[in-house]
């Protein structure tokens, strides 16, 4: 028995495990940002074409006369659906398609954190999705004349970085409950679009929308930080706004929180799961 | 010619497998249609909170029988594009069935087929919905039945063949978060009328709409369908001219579409890039 204890594997210190962390994060992210300079196509595909989806939408509120605000709603609408798609395609379905390249069993078999590999997948992403987020906001307001509220910049742009930090707890959540689903994931991702741009108003005030529907749409992070990025930034916001800002920040905290636990448990268990049952990476499913 | 047919028999199999299989007809019915009506229900809810009237507003049936049937562009393009990326990186198959006895072309036109199937299920429930809830004036015994067919069937050969053009270009570039049949059909509803006339462009942009044969095949559906409410653009034209307006542009991208995919094919065949792996 004394043998046995003596002979378990000792967790290494802490700065060790850091050190590794750390690293781990920047190796998976190296990629990423890499193969935005060894593929160019990127900008035309991911930043030039989505830029005109947004502007369809703008055009129609042009064709039935809407207010100028709500012009400006889908710009900043159309910037977030960048991180949307970004959490759904390269970070949720993610280790589904590392599954498919053979990619995840070397995840699993190495000494590294799964919350690391897709810690940098998300900033590895993130620098694509930014450019792509930055430059529908800055093309969309010169070209349709949007005017922001600069008095409350600071506290939108906090904002902003609680809804990456919960949505991206929601991608690191999806990624191994996807991973659960097999092929279905895929679909899963798939269907997550539009449902989500309706019921989450990316093209509108949520408050337009029936109570019970906004509620439940507020488990999505990007409705909440939407919603109170438009109360900040815009005239008269507040009168559009489905909840105080102050309780919708509150509410973002709490998801943040309760997203990475949730996600660092479903990592874990999955981890657990490839190892016991070997059927995770699996090519088949 | 039989060795295409062979091809794209097989490869519309291949993809109703592909796309269908994963899951029970239920499930699978709901995920047919769930995309397609939201995005439906986003136009809806903006022209409710915006337009007086909300959808008894004059551009409405315009916008939504437009919006219904542009479900095919993003079902084709993407359902010919993406078969390139899936069979490359996904299932490492696309080598082989370049070495195999089948017609490239063919075989990817099979893979689009699949795709049309389901989206011809995604356009009914839509247009059923606006019809029984939403008031969109189609009646069945009032359709342009010929118009309808004929604009159906040139409208579906242009978006295949444009669905080619970006197989072709599939071939030669990575695989990127958004689909590129999804751009660039997002990039089409711009320019197309889709939702709203094409005056509302600026001058700069609206000739663009001009040379995409999306542009015409939605006119002459809507012409078939709400009978004079087609759209403002081609209030003059007849409806003999928007067809050939159709068949004319259709003719163009294709041959366009149809050299490039071929000089692409050659040119990933001769760079290697049929296996190719770019899971950033």
């Amino acid at each position: 028995m004394e043998a046995a204890i003596t002979n378990a594997p000792t967790r290494p210190p802490f700065k060790r495990r850091a050190n590794l962390f750390w690293r781990t994060v920047f190796a998976r992210s190296y990629p990423r940002l890499i193969g935005l300079r060894r593929e160019p196509s990127w900008m035309f595909f991911e930043i030039a074409l989505p830029f005109l989806i947004a502007c369809s939408y703008v055009f129609v509120y042009k064709a039935i006369g809407a207010p100028q605000e709500f012009i400006g709603f889908v710009v900043l609408g159309g910037a977030m659906s960048a991180f949307w798609l970004n959490m759904l395609w390269l970070m949720a379905s993610q280790l589904y398609w590392e599954k498919q390249t053979g990619n995840l069993p070397l995840y699993i078999a190495a000494p590294n954190s799964m919350m690391a590999i897709l810690l940098g997948m998300a900033l590895g992403g993130l620098a694509a999705t930014c450019v792509r987020a930055a430059v529908i906001v800055v093309a969309g307001s010169v070209l349709f004349g949007v005017t922001y509220s600069t008095a409350n910049l600071l506290p939108a742009l906090a904002v902003f970085l609680l809804t990456m930090v919960a949505l991206y707890g929601l991608g690191m959540l999806f990624a191994s409950v996807f991973l659960l689903f097999g092929r279905e994931a895929w679909h899963t991702s798939n269907l997550l679009q539009e449902p989500v741009y309706l019921v989450s108003g990316f093209y509108f005030p949520i408050k337009s929308l029936p109570v019970w529907v906004a509620a439940v749409a507020s488990l999505v992070p990007v409705t909440l930080g939407l919603d109170a990025m438009r109360q900040l930034l815009f005239a008269g916001g507040e009168t559009i706004g489905f909840l105080p800002v102050s309780i919708e920040i509150a509410l973002l905290a709490v998801l943040s929180v309760a997203l990475l636990f949730a996600s660092k448990w479903a990592l874990d268990y999955l981890e657990m799961l490839a190892r016991r049952e070997g059927r995770i990476t699996e090519r088949r499913r | 010619m039989k060795e295409a047919m062979r091809s794209f028999k097989m490869a519309t199999w291949l993809g109703w497998q592909i796309e269908s299989n994963w899951t029970d007809p239920f499930l699978f019915g709901i995920y047919s249609i769930a995309k397609p009506v939201s995005a439906a229900l986003i136009l809806v809810v903006m022209y409710s909170i915006v337009a007086q009237g909300g959808p008894g507003h004059p551009l409405f049936p315009y916008m939504y029988v437009g919006n219904a049937f542009y479900i095919y562009v993003g079902a084709v393009l993407i359902g010919i594009s993406w078969a390139i990326v899936a069979d490359r990186e996904e299932y490492g198959t696309l080598k082989y069935i370049a070495a195999a006895p089948l017609v490239m072309l063919w075989y990817l036109l099979g893979r689009g087929m699949a795709r049309t199937i389901i989206g011809t299920i995604s356009v009914i429930v839509t247009l059923a919905i606006g019809v029984l809830f939403l008031q969109v004036p189609i009646a069945l015994p009032a359709v342009d039945w010929l118009l309808f067919a004929v604009a159906m069937a040139l409208g579906l050969s242009s978006l295949m063949v444009m669905g080619l053009l970006l197989a072709g270009v599939s071939f030669l570039i990575a695989r990127h978060a958004g689909f590129i049949g999804e751009a660039v059909a997002g990039a089409l509803y711009l320019f197309t009328g889709a939702i709203f006339p094409l005056e509302v462009l600026p001058s700069l942009l609206q000739p663009i709409g001009y040379v995409l044969p999306v542009t015409y095949w939605l006119e002459a559906i809507r012409r078939a369908l709400l009978g004079a409410r087609g759209g403002p653009t081609f209030a003059a034209w007849s409806d003999a001219q928007v067809v050939g307006a159709l068949a004319v542009s259709m003719l163009v991208w294709g041959a366009i579409s149809v050299a490039y995919f071929r000089y692409a094919e050659n040119r990933a065949r001769a760079r290697g890039l049929l296996d190719w792996q770019t899971q950033y």
